[in-house]
């Protein structure tokens, strides 16, 4: 067995033997996926009630228009009572030719809402029944995806914010650890080339990084969370490995100038968290601040995260591969070089 | 199996000097070791044995002075030279969470080394029992005894130990003494560091005895006890003589009694002893010469302490 086999090999047993880094970079990561992903599944289907009496054209148009949820009533009264309660924004009565709208003026948005809603259904009606063309057309469509619900979003987001986490302390406690406890004097009295150490340290971090997409990608696909992956999620394999080199390199640096693993877990943090909450791993980014969004461009695990995105669930082209990736090898050589230069074998 | 001609001197050391800062660890130190020797340091803690094998295996740059190691300088780094020693940090360096053959297997492949051997290593200290246990779970002798295992699995030429006897139990010290022999035995040049006088004594062909950076003596143990020219004592219960009777026999130096032991102090034993024999006092008697504690004592000025 050589050299980087049997270092790849020490390194994986004794992260596979530490519970504790288990469950940090696998399980803990993977509940964020399993939590949000069952709490925001139906946030898309967020739909308007209406309480509805009566059964005519436009009661039955209301059921069949997909916006709204609709609730039968059998007297009027009991309708009203239920928006007078607030339970629902408001109640359609249709008698005939008479549509009466009833609703709870409390809420304006609602209101107005349920006001367009039903005036528009009635206004079609109208058209209908005077069997003529309507003369105007309107098509609406939203611009999204219409695919891109929470899990879709969610798991780029966290399996590329679980791989900065994982490469960043993986990378820094272990060569804390490695110089304290003597193992890279030792390591350096052994005929293996300092490459060598740092290519099983990649190799290790890989694995980790593989098993990590694997399961999460893998429970998101489950009929529960229905995660549908795009035709060109093949190419978010590049971004996840510069995403993991960029995110190996910081650690290393980390590793390189902490002196005690406490410290070397307090600069991962500082590092990993604002990251994690500004690159849009847990909430979409594009929603915060032009300034936010400008800062955050600044952090690998953004480019990261935008690539997973586009490539996993957006269904991007090629095209889109080379800004994420040309951002992430450039902080990684410049990163790593860095670390180079100030790592040391001793203390 | 040298590569430098048999016989020749395996290591030159040369007036090296360490500082940090305002202490000099290591101030001026020279001395050779012959190929097939047993050299052992020994030194009060903080004397500057661990920073002067340092520099010799390669681990630190001296401030002046140079290093010969099997014909080489050791500083920077030699591929080509490191698997020809064998080292033995004074704290263990071992992969987290391994198992004890598990920690030899990922030494011994670091060094090309397949793995048939692993299992007579752990035999060897004393570890097949604990095969299969891991590195955080072993005591601290058997540690140590893991880690000399991982200094000795690649075979080398020489062997660097520091301080590999400390933590261990008189058993296992016994067993390590019989492997460090029997690995003298094969023609390794081995250099010891320890705080165990009587251990240097029965090992070691050389010993340098270090204190404040620099080699106060350098000999022979024999010869170096010798030189000495130390009393011998002897031992008495008290009250067996009176201590005015024995402070007028001949060769007499000192006489003291603390109450249960009485203790003559003589550079000439033979007639003191001929007249505690006439007094039928020999019952019980201890006679102690100098040692190497002695030597030690008279060099550093201090009471050893292990
Ligand atoms: N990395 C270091 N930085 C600063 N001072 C050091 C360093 N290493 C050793 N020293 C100092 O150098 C001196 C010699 O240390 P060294 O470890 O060589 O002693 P030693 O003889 O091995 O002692 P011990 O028997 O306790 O192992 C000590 O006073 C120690 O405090
Ligand atoms: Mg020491």
């Amino acid at each position: 067995m050589n050299a980087f086999k049997s270092l790849s090999i020490a390194g994986a047993k004794g992260f596979l033997r530490d519970k504790a880094a288990v469950f940090f970079i696998l399980l803990f990561p993977l509940m964020f996926l399993v939590i949000f992903g069952l709490l925001f599944r139906d946030a898309g289907t967020d739909k308007i009630k209406l309480a509805v009496v009566g059964d005519g054209p436009v009661v039955r148009a209301l059921s069949q228009a997909g916006v709204v949820e609709t609730q039968r009533f059998d007297s009027a009264d009991a309708a009203v009572a239920t928006v007078r309660a607030g339970d629902l924004p408001g109640a359609v009565i249709e008698n005939g030719t008479n549509v009466q709208l009833r609703f709870a003026a409390s809420d304006q948005n609602q209101s107005g809402i349920v006001n367009g809603l039903v005036s528009s259904v009635v206004d079609k009606a109208n058209v209908a029944a005077t069997g003529q063309q309507p003369r105007f057309t309107f098509q609406p469509s939203q611009v999204e995806d219409d695919s891109l619900n929470a899990i879709q979003y969610l798991t780029p987001g966290i399996l590329s914010w679980a791989v900065a986490s994982a490469g960043v302390f993986g990378a820094a406690m272990t060569f804390v650890q490695w110089r304290r406890k003597q193992v890279l004097r030792r390591l350096w009295l052994a005929p293996v080339s300092p490459a060598t150490v740092l290519m099983s340290r990649i190799g290790v971090t890989l694995g980790i990084a593989i098993s990590q997409a694997v399961l999460f990608v893998g429970i998101a696909c489950l009929p529960l969370f229905g995660l549908r992956l795009a035709g060109t999620w093949w190419l978010s394999i590049p971004v996840f490995l510069f995403g993991m080199l960029a995110f190996f390199a910081i650690g290393l640096l980390i590793g390189s100038f902490a002196k005690t693993e406490e410290a070397a877990n307090g600069a991962a943090q500082i590092v990993v968290l604002p990251m994690a909450f500004l690159s849009g791993t847990f909430f979409p980014i594009d929603r915060s601040p032009g300034w936010l969004q400008t800062v955050s461009q600044i952090f690998p695990l953004r480019h990261m995260n935008d690539g997973m995105q586009d490539f996993l669930v957006r269904g991007k082209g090629i095209e889109a591969l080379v800004v994420p990736s040309a951002i992430l090898i450039g902080f990684t050589l410049v990163v790593g070089f860095v670390a180079t230069r100030v790592f040391r074998w001793d203390s | 199996m040298t590569g430098n001609g048999g016989g020749g001197d395996a290591i030159v050391v040369s007036a090296i000097r360490k500082t940090y800062g305002e202490l000099t660890a290591v101030d001026g130190v020279s001395f050779t070791v012959a190929e097939g020797e047993f050299f052992g340091i020994l030194g009060p803690n903080g004397a500057g044995k661990t920073t002067t094998l340092e520099i010799v295996e390669g681990l630190r740059r001296p401030d002046a002075g140079s290093v010969t190691l099997l014909g080489e300088n050791p500083w920077p780094r030699k591929v080509k030279l490191v698997p020809r020693i064998g080292v033995q940090l004074q704290a263990s360096a071992f992969f987290e969470k391994l198992t004890a053959r598990e920690q030899l297997q990922t030494f011994a492949s670091l060094y090309g080394k397949g793995t048939k051997n692993i299992d007579e290593m752990l035999d060897v200290v004393g570890l097949a029992e604990k095969a299969n246990t891991r590195e955080d779970k072993l005591s601290g002798g058997q540690r140590q005894r893991l880690s000399i295992a991982c200094a000795l699995v690649h075979d080398p030429d020489i062997v660097f130990l520091d301080e590999p006897t400390a933590a261990l139990d008189p058993q296992a010290r016994r067993n390590l003494w019989d492997v460090l022999r029997e690995i003298r035995s094969r023609g390794k040049t081995i250099v010891y560091t320890t705080h165990y006088l009587d251990e240097a004594e029965a090992l070691c062909d050389r010993v340098a005895i270090m204190d404040h950076g620099t080699i106060l003596a350098m000999d022979t143990p024999a010869a170096l006890v010798r030189g000495l020219d130390a009393p011998a004592h002897i031992m008495l219960d008290h009250g067996v003589l009176p201590v005015d009777d024995v402070r007028g026999f001949t060769g007499v130096d000192e006489v003291k009694d603390d109450g249960t032991t009485l203790t003559i102090t003589t550079r000439k034993p033979a007639p003191v002893l001929s007249a505690l024999a006439e007094r039928g006092t020999l019952d019980g008697l201890q006679v102690r010469t100098a040692t190497l504690e002695d030597v030690f004592l008279d060099l550093t000025g201090r009471e050893y302490r292990a």
